[in-house]
């Protein structure tokens, strides 16, 4: 059993070895082929060819624009979970606030009928979570550990009642015929319609490119070491002359002002939002996808989000001794996330710190035998 | 005067921890602060780096009151701690934990010249820097700790037990390593168990008991008190 598991280890390790010290021409290769792929993917003609891949009991683009917020909200949420290391269980709050903010400037169901064009909205929607986060950061990140916790899980189910049970957010009838993002075809068909997502699908892997692009640019600066140095040890960093508290707020903001952008692209694909969009377990999923992925990893939030979107959805329309197994989705989550964590409990694609991390403590627990 | 700490008190919820210390810290010296466990030794610490807030009294340093300024801009006003134990950041290698003492500081050559002097004090950093600080033994986390605060390059450098669960090898080296700093014109503001070595060391200390001082004076006069002597040195 543990060769195995070594023999999987040291192949996965010789895999990343390999990537990090390939030439730098060898990577950008391969790194563009990747974003080529996934650009073509949503292409019947494409996809078809790609064996069980594809899903068979939902529309394979339709899916692929899910697994695409997931992944966008697991980047978000990776900032604040796996870089500044603070433990947020409400995220899908910020994302809620986000697509409520387009609905009610938007939709014509709405009651205050500005019927602002989409596209304007969405920088009002990014600020405006951003400034949700700032409200909910200012008094609870001077607070450590659990507290947040419980603040972040009380924060997203207070927008869920009140979406449900106020009629300004219109509850379970919710806000339809919110418009679709601008743009139209040389024939003068819109871009972004009903039936088609792969354009959706496009223009969020384009986003997240570019968020990728952001967020590994502030990691690498004195901004990522300062979030690194307080989720190591958040004392230490503040006599090293770190202003702590600051560095949490921005981290939560930024995580925010994302899933806040996910939230608009979501309302303006939907065209419809109601309260019944926003559950407590989208939360939870998220988080579960960051750590799964490997916290403190961009690419490694990416696969997580990825794969967890998708593994769900995998299981529409599959049927087993006259089963849907799709009834039974979070059971098998569940049992691939137990399996992880007594396996591989630093995630699929960890970062190298964390790693080091982890083999210490393995090493410890060795000894300690 | 660089450090002056008046009459200062600090509460643990309602337990009180310091009941109105005062002492001073002069340009170029050592001062010791010794006292058994819980005297809150390492609570003064807190309260002069701005970890805890004080309940009463007053923290000059370099002639500014600093008693409400957050711990962050206190290091960037020179002061720097160096936590007691395992204070490093054990995720990041020995070299990026040095990097993040100078977080305060854009001075790229003065940041490498201070790197170089770092590693020279502490060779065994200089072969481990490429390890995680988390995989290091206990000494040499002791070491990194000091090392990552020099790299502030502070006017005033606290140190909480540098001995602390050391071999006694080691804390001789450690301890000829906190003169030399002094000698190189680092102040110094030193807490210890070990009264011995420190006494030995300091120019001046102070006693703490139950957060009260209850003496103070050079260190060879302490290191000769007949009741420091029985208490804190073993001797009776």
């Amino acid at each position: 059993m543990t060769t195995v598991l070594e023999k999987v280890r040291s192949g996965r390790e010789a895999v990343g070895e390999r990537w990090h010290h390939a030439p730098r021409w060898v990577r950008w290769v391969l790194l563009a082929a990747m974003i080529v792929f996934f650009y073509a993917l949503p292409n019947r003609e494409f996809y078809q060819y790609l064996g069980p891949i594809p899903t068979p009991g939902a529309n394979f683009t339709q899916v692929l624009f899910t697994v695409s917020i997931y992944v966008l909200l697991a980047v978000g949420l990776n900032i604040v979970v796996g870089f500044a290391g603070l433990l947020d269980l409400g995220y899908f709050g910020f994302f809620a606030v986000g697509a409520y903010t387009v609905a009610v400037l938007t939709s014509p169901s709405s009651n205050i009928k500005t019927l602002w064009p989409w596209l304007l909205v969405v920088p009002l929607a990014i600020a405006l979570t951003m400034v949700s986060g700032v409200m909910l950061g200012t008094p609870t990140l001077r607070l450590r550990g659990d507290y947040l916790a419980l603040v972040t899980l009380g924060f997203a189910e207070m927008i869920r009642i009140s979406a449900t049970s106020s009629a300004f957010l219109k509850g379970q009838r919710g806000f339809n015929q919110i418009p679709h993002p601008p743009g139209k075809y040389a024939d003068g068909k819109p871009f972004f319609g009903v039936l088609d997502a792969r354009p959706y699908y496009w223009l969020v892997l384009t986003l997240i490119i570019l968020v990728v692009i952001g967020v590994r640019n502030l990691t690498h600066s004195r901004v990522g070491r300062a979030w690194i140095s307080i989720r190591e040890d958040e004392d230490a960093a503040q006599l090293m002359g770190v202003p702590t508290f600051k560095f949490k707020l921005w981290a939560f903001a930024s995580g925010a002002a994302i899933a806040g952008l996910a939230g608009a692209l979501f309302a303006g694909k939907q065209n419809f939002v109601n309260s019944q969009n926003f559950e407590l377990l989208n939360s939870i999923i998220i988080l579960a996808a960051v750590i799964f992925g490997g916290s403190g990893n961009i690419v490694g939030a990416i696969v997580g989000g990825g794969l967890v979107a998708y593994m769900i959805e995998r299981f529409r329309g599959i049927e087993l001794f006259g089963v849907e197994l799709y009834e039974y989705r979070f059971l098998f989550f569940g049992l691939v996330l137990v399996v992880m964590m007594i396996f591989r409990p630093q995630g699929l694609i960890p970062n190298r710190r964390r790693a080091a991390e982890f083999k210490d403590r393995r090493k410890e627990v060795i000894v300690g035998e | 005067m660089l450090l002056e700490i008046e009459d200062v008190s600090l509460l643990y919820g309602r337990i009180q921890a310091l009941h109105g210390i005062s002492l001073t810290v002069d340009e170029g010296e050592i001062v010791a602060l010794i006292g058994a466990n819980g005297a809150g030794k390492s609570t003064t610490m807190r309260a002069i780096s701005g970890i805890r807030p004080i309940a009463s009294g007053a923290i000059r340093f370099n002639g500014e009151d600093i008693s409400n300024l957050r711990a962050d801009l206190r290091v960037r006003r020179g002061l720097c701690q160096a936590p007691e134990g395992r204070g490093i950041f054990p995720g990041m290698t020995v070299l990026d934990n040095l990097d993040m003492g100078a977080y305060t500081r854009r001075d790229r050559a003065g940041i490498a010249q201070d790197l170089d002097r770092v590693l020279e004090l502490f060779p065994r950093l200089a072969e481990r820097r490429k390890q995680p600080g988390g995989t290091l033994s206990g000494g040499e986390q002791q070491m990194l700790a000091v090392g990552r605060a020099l790299m502030s390059r502070p006017k005033l450098l606290l140190l909480d037990e540098p001995s602390m669960g050391l071999a006694p090898m080691l804390i001789q080296q450690i301890f000829t390593i906190i003169t030399e700093i002094n000698q190189q014109g680092t102040t110094i503001l030193l807490v210890e168990q070990n009264a011995q070595q420190a006494l030995a060391r300091a120019h001046r200390a102070y006693v703490l008991e139950t957060g009260r001082i209850v003496k103070s004076g050079t260190g060879a006069e302490l290191l000769h008190d007949p009741s420091v002597k029985e208490a804190y040195l073993g001797v009776a």
